[in-house]
């Protein structure tokens, strides 16, 4: 007798898949989301990985887990908790089951309940047995046993078939939230194609795990999420790493620049080097240095011969870099460096995120050192950011610090691919002649002669005539740029500096207000990253009839002009941060405003709950 | 862009108006000299020629040579050289450094540099102490200096730059001396017309902190018996009458000999050109320190592939395959979808 299947519709769902880091969880969340993009759905992705490649297996510390929220209207977060948890091994359950709310789905893989499992994942009983998980809708699945069972047929040997399974959890998970079958097994073909067995195995066992839904009556409902209504176009789901590569190569290509980036491998960042070193025919010099001085020094050197120059990071890169950032700043010559924030000090949590670089970029340096810092607030704008980044560096001469982070450089969103011609354009002019007279009389070239209305230095690169001159650390002479020792033009000249950045006019200029009803007393500041996070809490106040405002800088330094102004318009400000409270500091320092903090340094980000608690803390009665 | 022909200049068109700020007597001057004289020689444009150095005296050099020019930060100028010479190879590169430069805070950017054969020409000037600090032993100083950072003598050993160079792979190792402008001439010249990465050494006195250092060998009177030319196709000779020689024992090592005492036939010669680095490097031995016969002149000049050649090669090769780069193909390499 058939149990009679029923589909319900939802709004929203968060899956989450963990399991082993050898378990290709990452792939399989990524599989899941592209199906779930292509067929319209918002979303929004945290993959939350393991610092060590292969940590022991079986255990909390080699958990992989990738968390997908999708849903059928706009979202800004990956989901506080996941309605339905995947776990591959008794660790995967264990590392998540914390966070889950009572009566949400827990699927779990049967086969790798064995007291070994248990044991290695710091269970005493076994939690499918012992009623721990009673609160839960739970499924116990057979997923290994029966992907060995359905790759033996194909020959595949058992110990390799096993390495499928995690398609046959995307399989039942695609069956379970009615995604179709023929993108993933095209896209099996298409990735597997060289090694036809493993291709074989893998699309098997998706069949399987879509079948089991369908014919083992353990599932009595499926689920649908319809597309989100999103503006017309094309979208990819793109990562913030990825968005800024490419909104470096698009610098690259409205400038007229060859591209140059001087890095050093490290995580979170390496994925930008990864993606422009495959870009060679945009001209993309990608040099490997030997550590992150060479690194930023290489793409100084670059930057002299007239390079579009970028160095990427992290934090423990950043402190390495600091004394060259200091000497592009003197020499002010144009150069990004991207600083994919991770928690610190030292070596920190390196595949978790933090924001509490934002004083180091800004102070971090010897001496008066300003740099301009700008910091995206999604994964897809990046690619805006970079660009600007790219703009304000060559049409200012000067470093900039793009601060991003590992929440943003590996969590994916829809991105409008936009058009090419609406890209902005970046207008170089390098200096072809001289502007000056020698003592001599005779004409010459004055590095350090400012645009009148950019306060920015000439560029004029090697290979040009008769501008010849010579760059370094030392103080130069206000105009001329010879060295100078003399207090008085140092003055001058770190005044200047402070000047030129102060002025800068970038598209992140105006402040971001949403204040929906426009009579908020109540403002959640934020930057970077947190955005998504503060969004979503901002609208639970609302969808509860209370009223809050969400203002949001991406302009570092400097700040938004008239945003002081705006604040002083809230009778409270609240600023939520990744850190122990950074921004806080320039807010408070720069507008003597007594905002007020929310602090968190877990290795996550802010989940929506959180944010909208600390509102609720500091909402009156009557607001 | 039309060509021309390279303007004839002089000296002095390679000098700028700064004032010299060196010690007076400083070695120094005698290799900026050199230098400043070669260059109207060597065929090339003040506009395309790049000075970069990193922190020291001899780090002063870019601000006294009338081409473009970068004073950096102390030890980095290897790799900002190589950011530049390799997106900039129509520019002809130069970088300038001390011993604690480039061996102690730069030594790290020193060998990658070579490692890699950027088309640098790397003029290290080894006075075998720290100047501009004022007088602290170098990663080159002899051991048991007396300094005012070890007033009971140093304790470490020191580096061997050109037997370093080699250890790192250098296509193009030399060593010179600031007491002999034709020499440097000659190097720098070799130096230049070498495709990668150059490394010439100079012994350059220090006459403040470290003065006659290296008088044992360069001192005019003292060079016949304690400097060992190496000049291509020659027998290794030296000596007032030639009358010593470099042979080669069994076990591999190289001796100093008496050619009379041997059959000339033993004595090596001298060819840089090898690609084995075996005996460059014995020879780069044969004196550990200043006391003992010291070869000059180009150890090593073999043919390796330029790291910059290479990066650009594949950029081009990368642009005929795929065509130039379009960023609206870029933006699709990810799947796409379309919303009505």
């Amino acid at each position: 007798m058939s149990v009679e299947m029923t589909t319900e519709k939802i709004d929203r769902v968060v899956v989450r898949f963990a399991g082993d880091s050898g378990d290709g969880m990452q792939l399989t969340g990524d599989r899941f989301t592209s199906i779930s993009a292509a067929l319209g759905n918002d979303l929004a992705t945290f993959p939350d990985y393991p610092a060590e490649i292969r940590a022991p297996a079986g255990t909390l510390a080699g958990v992989s887990a990738f968390q997908v929220h999708i849903s059928d209207h706009e979202i800004s977060t990956h989901g506080d908790a996941p309605n339905v948890l995947v776990a591959m091994n008794p660790a995967g359950l264990k590392a998540n089951i914390d966070v889950m709310e009572p009566g949400t789905m827990v699927i779990v893989n049967a086969d790798s309940f064995e007291e070994r499992d248990l044991t290695k994942a710091g269970y005493a009983a076994n939690p499918l047995n012992d009623g721990s998980l009673s609160a839960f809708s739970v499924f116990e699945v057979p997923m290994t046993s029966i992907t060995t069972e359905v790759c033996k047929e194909a020959g595949v040997k058992p110990r390799d078939a096993e390495r499928s399974k995690n398609f046959f959890a995307l399989g039942l998970v695609s069956w379970l939230f009615i995604r179709p079958t023929e993108p993933t097994i095209t896209w099996i073909a298409e990735r597997f194609g060289a090694k036809p067995q493993v291709a074989e195995a893998n699309t098997r066992a998706f069949r399987a795990g879509y079948d089991f839904g369908e014919t083992a009556e353990l599932f009595h409902q499926r689920y649908e999420v319809t597309a989100a209504p999103f503006a017309s176009g094309e979208y990819v789901n793109i990562t913030g790493n990825t968005a800024t590569s490419w909104g470096l190569i698009a610098a690259s290509q409205q400038a007229g620049l060859p591209l140059f980036l001087g890095s050093y491998p490290i995580t979170p960042a390496s994925d930008i080097l990864h993606e422009l070193s495959k870009r060679k025919e945009f001209g993309v010099r990608t040099f490997q240095a030997e550590d992150e001085i060479a690194g930023v020094g290489a793409a100084i050197g670059a930057a002299f011969g007239g390079s579009l120059a970028v160095t990427t990071t992290s934090g423990p890169g950043m402190d390495l870099k600091a004394e060259a950032i200091g000497l592009a700043v003197s020499m002010e010559l144009p150069l990004v460096i991207i600083d994919v924030q991770r928690a610190g000090p030292s070596t920190g949590l390196p595949t978790k995120v933090e924001q509490a670089d934002l004083l180091s970029s800004l102070y971090g340096r010897h001496g008066e050192s300003p740099v301009p810092v700008l910091a995206p607030k999604t994964p897809g704008e990046c690619f805006a950011a970079a660009i600007e980044a790219c703009r304000i560096a060559l049409t200012y001469r000067t470093p900039v610090i793009l601060l991003t982070d590992a929440y943003l450089a590996n969590g994916t969103e829809p991105w409008l691919v936009p058009a090419v011609e609406d890209l902005p354009k970046i207008d170089i002019d390098f200096a072809t002649e001289p502007n000056g007279t020698s003592p001599a009389g005779e004409p010459t070239f004055f590095p350090y002669l400012r645009n009148q209305e950019t306060n920015a230095r000439p560029w004029a690169v090697p290979g040009t005539p008769g501008l010849e001159h010579r760059l370094g650390g030392l103080e130069k002479a206000d105009g001329r740029g010879t060295v100078s020792y003399d207090g008085e033009n140092h003055e001058l000249m770190t005044n200047l500096r402070a000047k030129k950045v102060a002025g800068i006019k970038s598209i992140y200029g105006d402040t971001f207000v949403d204040d929906a009803t426009g009579d908020a007393t109540i403002a959640v500041l934020g930057w970077g990253s947190t955005y998504g996070a503060i969004n979503a809490g901002v609208q639970r106040i609302r969808e509860a009839g209370r009223k809050a405002a969400q203002i949001h800088v991406e302009s570092l330094n400097p700040l938004p002009e008239k945003l002081g102004d705006i604040l002083r318009g809230y009778t409270t400000v609240l600023i939520p941060e990744l850190n122990q409270g950074q921004f806080i500091k320039l807010i408070r320092e720069k507008y003597l405003i007594d905002a007020q903090g929310l602090n968190k340094m877990k290795g996550v980000p802010f989940q929506a709950a959180e944010i909208e608690a600390f509102i609720l803390q500091h909402l009156g009665e009557n607001q | 862009m039309t060509v021309t022909a390279v303007p004839i200049t002089t000296r002095k068109d390679w000098s700028t108006d700064q004032e010299v700020r060196w010690c007076p007597g400083c070695g120094d001057y005698s290799i900026l000299a050199a230098l400043q004289s070669l260059l109207p020689d060597l065929g090339v444009r003040r506009e395309n020629t790049v000075f970069v150095s990193g922190i020291g005296c001899a780090s002063r050099f870019p601000y006294y040579m009338n081409t473009y020019g970068l004073h950096t930060i102390h030890g980095r100028a290897p790799a900002i050289a190589t950011g530049l010479a390799t997106s900039r190879p129509d520019l002809d590169v130069w970088v300038i450094c001390g011993d604690g430069d480039a061996l102690s805070i730069g030594g790290n950017h020193l060998i990658h540099a070579l490692r890699r054969n950027v088309n640098v020409n790397i003029l290290m000037f080894n006075n075998q102490i720290y100047g501009l600090t004022k007088g602290q032993y170098s990663p080159t100083s002899e051991p048991g200096k007396i300094t005012k950072s070890t007033p009971f003598g140093s304790l470490d050993h020191p580096f061997n730059p050109v037997s370093l160079a080699i250890g790192a792979e250098a296509s193009f190792v030399a060593r010179t001396h600031d007491m002999d402008r034709a020499h440097m001439q000659e190097t720098f010249r070799r130096a230049h017309e070498h495709h990668g990465a150059s490394f010439v050494e100079v012994y350059q006195n220090c006459n403040v902190f470290n003065d006659g250092i290296f008088s044992t060998i360069t001192a005019k009177e003292n060079r016949a018996s304690m400097l060992i030319p190496l000049t291509d196709g020659e027998q290794i000779r030296f000596g007032e009458n030639r009358e010593f020689g470099v042979t080669q024992l069994g076990d591999g090592q190289l001796k100093v000999v008496e050619v009379a005492s041997v059959d000339e036939q033993s004595i090596l010669i001298h060819d840089s050109h090898v690609d084995n680095p075996a005996l460059a490097f014995a020879l780069s031995h044969l004196a550990t320190g200043v006391t003992m016969p010291t070869p000059i002149g180009v150890f090593r000049d073999v043919v390796r592939p330029e790291y910059g050649d290479q990066m650009n090669a594949q950029l081009s090769d990368a642009q005929a395959k795929r065509g130039a780069g379009d960023l609206a193909t870029l933006f699709r390499t990810l799947p796409s979808w379309e919303i009505e």
